[in-house]
């Protein structure tokens, strides 16, 4: 979609000149983008946060709990992290050092449900967080539930088979 | 009357003056290069109970004081023009309601206050208004709620992305003597170059600013020599770059004197600012503060002020637009 394509045939002269040059001048001005530094952030902090829920996990199961159950602490420990340093307004600032480091694991997800919360607190309970607290997430839950459902069946099938 | 002598742009044969404005900045903005010049600087936080809220405080600030600057009472104004970012422009209607006084409500994005301006000294010039108020505001975090994603979440900004600055500026526009006076303007016609990133308005807006400037050097047979300051409203670096080689590639090689309002109102080297600035307040703060300051002290006379806005919404760049821009052009003399 665009305003214009249908009315090029209108443009001035000037316009048509700018537009040609503009051409070589978008390519050439862009700021490349230091992928090297990002990759070696996200890693470094992303990395840092499983060593973390992995620490958490393994002290939980040195108190005893079963593996599982030590798992599902230490992913709660996270997202509780997540929530309480989103509120006081750090999380944010380690996201945009971090970048994917912070996004890709569970405390990109828990980040965006409570900020969305925060976000939309002015507009009240209902209307305001209740209807936008998943704005951000809801796409994670939806698509994320739809391949889970698509990959159960083709588990379901392969099983018939067998 | 005013007369038309190019195909976009109306020289006033009586020069309309802009007898006082007054700016309001957040913190951010206080703390870059013209931090000194605003009126006022609020904690962009907690001004008001929310971010429009606060916005919409700031904005009526700014005319508030530019109103006191000459001590004229509201009353006195026939005629509020005004707009912001915001959707249904809620920021200028909410602040000038509270006057109770005629109103139009104006919306080019970031241009908005240019097309004020216009909008003011042609209906002053025409005899329909004897004094105009024209103000604009933006604020960052209303304006990151409406564009983009959560504050606080915890996503990294593009590398040409620019910041929107939390400021409003108001102007009083009327017929004293002595003031600095419009006279003539370029209205900028919709430029759409098929830019998509929403990330990099600056480049979006830069064709339509290089098209304004040379489309009212033309009409009034000037040139970069003949002003002090050519100033764009929020380009910011990128953009900036971008217009002065489309600029260049025309034939305007020397301009010395060519900047950006949204380079000027932040240390963009040692503010975390991206690009630079940006949004509607960028240049009517910008412009009620530092070049207005300029202009009144005389260190200014000829100025060009070429605002600049990025006229597409959420809606059209989900439905993939592209970002049609304008750029409205002010000629000011001393």
């Amino acid at each position: 979609m665009s305003t214009n394509n249908n009315n090029l045939q209108n443009e001035s002269l000037l316009e048509q000149r700018l537009r040609e040059t503009f051409k070589t001048v978008k390519q050439d001005s862009r700021p490349k983008a230091e992928n090297a530094k990002h990759i070696a952030r996200a890693f470094g902090i992303g990395g840092g946060i499983c060593l973390l829920g992995q620490y958490v996990k393994e002290m939980c199961i040195g108190f005893g709990f079963e593996k599982a159950d030590a798992g599902t602490i230490s992913t709660l420990f996270l997202i509780l992290l997540t929530a309480i340093l989103t509120s006081i307004g750090i999380f944010d600032k380690i996201g945009h050092f971090a970048g994917a480091g912070t996004f890709v694991p569970i405390t990109g997800f828990a980040n965006s449900i409570v900020s969305s919360a925060i976000e939309f607190k002015s507009e009240g309970h209902v209307f305001g967080i209740g209807a936008q607290i998943f704005k951000v997430a809801g796409p994670v839950i939806l698509y994320g539930i739809t391949s889970a459902w698509a990959v159960g069946l083709v588990y379901f099938l392969i099983g018939l088979v067998k | 009357m005013a007369k038309k002598i190019g195909p976009q742009t109306v020289k006033l044969r009586t020069p309309v003056a802009i007898e006082s404005t007054g700016s309001v900045a957040g913190t951010m903005e206080g703390l870059g290069p013209l931090g000194s010049y605003f009126d006022l600087i609020v904690d962009e936080d907690n001004f008001g109970d929310t971010f429009e809220k606060t916005e919409i405080k700031m904005h009526s600030k700014a005319i508030e004081i530019a109103l006191q600057k000459i001590e004229a009472e509201s009353d006195s104004i026939d005629l509020f023009v005004g707009g912001d970012l915001l959707n249904q422009i809620v920021a200028a209607t909410f602040a000038i309601s509270e006057y109770s006084r005629p109103y139009w409500g104006v919306y080019s994005a970031c241009a908005s206050f240019a097309e004020s301006l216009q909008i003011a000294a042609t209906t002053i010039e025409a005899g329909v208004a004897e004094r105009c108020s024209v103000s604009v505001s933006s604020h960052f975090s209303s304006v990151e709620r409406q564009y983009r994603t959560p504050l606080e979440q915890g996503s990294q900004s593009a590398i040409t992305s620019q910041r929107t600055v939390t400021a409003s500026g108001g102007a009083i526009i009327g017929q004293s003597k002595g003031a600095p006076t419009i006279v003539s303007f370029t209205t900028g016609k919709i430029v759409d170059f098929d830019c998509c990133d929403i990330a990099d308005m600056g480049t979006a807006m830069a064709p339509a600013a290089a098209h304004t400037i040379i489309t009212h050097f033309l009409a009034t047979k000037t040139s970069f020599k003949d002003y002090d300051l050519v100033v764009t409203g929020d380009l910011a670096n990128l953009g900036f770059n971008v217009a002065k080689d489309l600029l260049a590639s025309e034939g305007y090689v020397d301009i010395g004197n060519f900047s950006d309002c949204g380079k000027l109102v932040f240390d963009t080297d040692a503010q975390n600012v991206g690009q630079g600035g940006s949004g509607a307040g960028c240049s009517a703060s910008v412009f009620c503060s530092y070049i207005y300051k300029l202009l009144d002290s005389k260190q200014l006379s000829r100025v060009l002020f070429v605002p600049t806005g990025a006229l597409m919404s959420p809606l059209t760049s989900f439905q993939d637009g592209s970002i049609p821009a304008i750029a409205h052009a002010v000629q000011i003399a001393r």
